[in-house]
């Protein structure tokens, strides 16, 4: 029953159903237990399709054995396997990571309830990027947002729960968008199938039809992945967010949505030919600059450290899209590489930080001072993960800082390095205030003293940042499986 | 019984039953025609609440307790994927229910949408009857 060619149906059916059952039981411990299998089992899945499609095939599932273009197809290519990597590994070990941390910041009661919704969470992000299928992505979609809008307001703090309104609110709003233009994309080409539409596409590319669902369609995905000046939801969202909910958003979730703005933009609409007519490009390209700029910028004004690296996201995000716009195989490769490594050190940071929330029960700026020495493992991790953000050379941010701006010399735009590096500075000011806080400041006497993170979180924790050094050093599967799927979606290689 | 105009009373004790009965004919008829599991969960749901916001909300906790909604809204997601891997078990893609009677392949299909619809019923009946509880609570 388990073998290659039910593997795509079963990698987010699995999940689906785990979930089901922790909502039966709702017994905390047992619900981990399950959720661990269920991701793990999920995870073997992903790999075993990524081997069986890294060298150019596509493996094709037709759900209900309804064949595609009318039934839905699951479709795993190079770049949904690279993607489905970085979501299934991300979600498992920020799971294993949870076991200490929900129990202390989710109240008793709902602990079943969290590990459900994490598991429906987890398999709405899989679904989006392996459905072939734009309704269908949607349906995931949905089932990912309204389940990140209940992790996000699960915890403890109130502020949360008007957090996750207002990513419900605005969250909506870009799924709406998102389906308004699928619904215009429909009408013009009478399909869903996205491998479909792209034949279909052709010679009615410029049609206002067209050009007015790919605008709903960037958009809502746009407001989804956080670009700016469309984040607004996101700096709350995180902040007020139990730990693993944090991680597991930041790690995943505005990456997923701009999987899908690459599939589109990529796959189906050829923006290198088609969008420089309606000048795209160029509205995503500013956009991105600002997004860089402006995040970075708010981030040093934080003064809630979960807070900062939001702003930090929105500076992260922009990079991505930054790579989607200048539309050459380096910087794609970059954007794609840096959806997998902006993963790994935001997935990371956050994991520290809840360590830190578990002991210290505040993630604010001024009670950090002097923590350096009392939780030593956490604060060597912030210095080792801020370093790749910064984009240290040996680190995974060096990676794909370096094909963004091999990228970006390739298409002549010398400026924007200059944006890069100035970025990566501004980068060091707001990374720097809390390493001068945590080490160089003298613990206040009243202060109560902190011990180190628990074994587990620390463990979870420390594999995300050997994955953070291990692919910076040897860039063979992440640059590697980057480029092979940036070269797969391009259609005028370089 | 608690007090109040009788009026709603009698008609809500005259409707309340065709209203179930209807859910069903929806839920059965679906295949055929409009309808289907969501529209016979919502009726369904809306039946129990008439008779909740009548008589009473802990008469309707009485007829359907909260402990079976809230095990109906994921038993009801379990119906739905159980089918597809049944279909994955008797060898056929996810969801194909024409597996589900290899010698008559329309007849799996009939019994396996069925299913499924028997599983967006119970998930649909459950989450409307759950959010109604969770208003009404305190009050009553």
């Amino acid at each position: 029953m388990i073998e290659l060619t039910h593997m795509p149906a079963l990698v987010v059916v699995a999940p689906l159903m785990a979930a089901a059952l922790c909502a039966l039981i709702r017994h905390s411990r047992l619900c981990w237990w399950l959720a661990t299998l269920t991701l793990t089992f999920s995870c073997v899945c992903i790999v075993v399709m990524g081997r069986a499609v890294f060298d150019g095939n596509v493996l094709s599932y037709a759900m209900g054995s309804w064949a595609p273009p009318i039934g839905i197809e699951y479709r795993v290519d190079a770049l949904a396997a690279f993607m489905l990597g970085v979501v299934g590994f991300m979600a498992l070990i920020v799971h294993l990571y949870g076991y200490r941390s929900v129990r202390a910041e989710i109240p008793q009661p709902l602990q079943g309830w969290y590990h459900a919704i994490y598991l429906l969470c987890t398999a709405g992000l899989l679904g989006m990027v392996i459905t072939g299928d734009t309704f269908n992505a949607f349906v995931f979609m949905e089932i990912a947002s309204l389940s990140a809008y209940t992790l996000i307001a699960m915890g403890k703090d109130r502020r949360a729960l008007t957090a996750a309104f207002q990513y419900l609110i605005l969250g909506t709003i870009g799924a709406t968008f998102y389906v308004i233009g699928v619904g215009f994309l429909y009408l013009q080409t009478g399909t869903l199938n996205m491998t479909d539409l792209d034949t279909r596409l052709d010679g009615i590319m410029d049609h206002p039809g067209v050009l007015t669902g790919l605008g709903f369609l960037i958009a809502g995905l746009a407001l989804k992945s956080a670009l700016f000046p469309l984040h607004l939801w996101l700096p709350n969202a995180y902040a007020w967010a139990p730990s693993v909910s944090s991680a597991l958003l930041a790690a995943t979730a505005t990456k997923v949505t701009l999987y899908l703005l690459i599939r589109f933009a990529y796959d189906i609409f050829d923006f290198d030919i088609a969008l420089a007519q309606a000048n795209w490009s160029f509205v995503l390209f500013v956009l991105s600059l600002a997004a860089i700029t402006a995040g970075s910028l708010l981030a040093i004004a934080q003064d809630n450290v979960k807070r900062m690296l939001a702003y930090s996201s929105v500076a992260q995000i922009g990079y991505i899209t930054f790579g989607i716009a200048v539309a050459n195989l380096n910087s794609l490769t970059g954007a794609l590489v840096h959806l997998a490594n902006h993963a790994l050190m935001k997935g990371a940071l956050f994991m520290l930080l809840g360590g830190v929330m578990l002991r210290l029960g505040s993630v604010h700026l001024s009670h950090l001072a002097g923590i350096g020495r009392q939780m030593p493992w956490t604060m060597a991790g912030f210095v080792l993960a801020g370093a790749s953000l910064l984009g240290v050379p040996g680190t995974v941010g060096f990676v794909s800082k370096w094909y963004l701006a091999v990228g970006a010399l390739d298409a002549g735009h010398w400026s924007l390095v200059i944006v890069l590096m100035a970025s990566s500075l501004i980068a060091l000011a707001y990374m720097g205030r809390v390493i001068e806080m945590v080490y160089l400041r003298e613990r206040p006497a009243d202060a109560p003293t902190v011990t180190e993170a628990p074994p587990i979180m620390l463990a979870a924790t420390w594999l995300v940042l050997a994955a953070c050094i291990y692919f910076g050093l040897d860039t063979d599967l992440t640059a590697g499986l980057a480029r092979a799927a940036a070269d797969s979606i391009m259609d005028q290689p370089q | 019984m608690n007090g109040g105009p009788p009026i709603p009373r009698v008609i809500a004790r005259i409707l309340i039953p065709p209203m179930l009965l209807y859910a069903l004919y929806v839920q059965f008829h679906g295949e055929y025609g409009p309808g289907g599991g969501f529209q016979a969960g919502a009726i369904a749901a809306s039946a129990i609440i008439l008779y909740g916001l009548v008589f009473g909300v802990s008469h309707a906790q009485r007829a359907v307790p909260p402990a079976v909604v809230i095990a109906g809204m994921p038993l009801g997601v379990l119906i739905y994927a159980g089918v597809g891997i049944a279909t994955l078990a008797l060898g056929d893609n996810y969801l194909a229910y024409g597996a589900l009677n290899p010698d008559n392949p329309p007849g799996g299909q009939h019994l396996g949408i069925m299913l499924v619809e028997l599983g967006v019923l119970v998930t649909v009946f459950s989450t409307m009857l759950t959010i109604f509880y969770a208003f009404t609570e305190g009050e009553d």
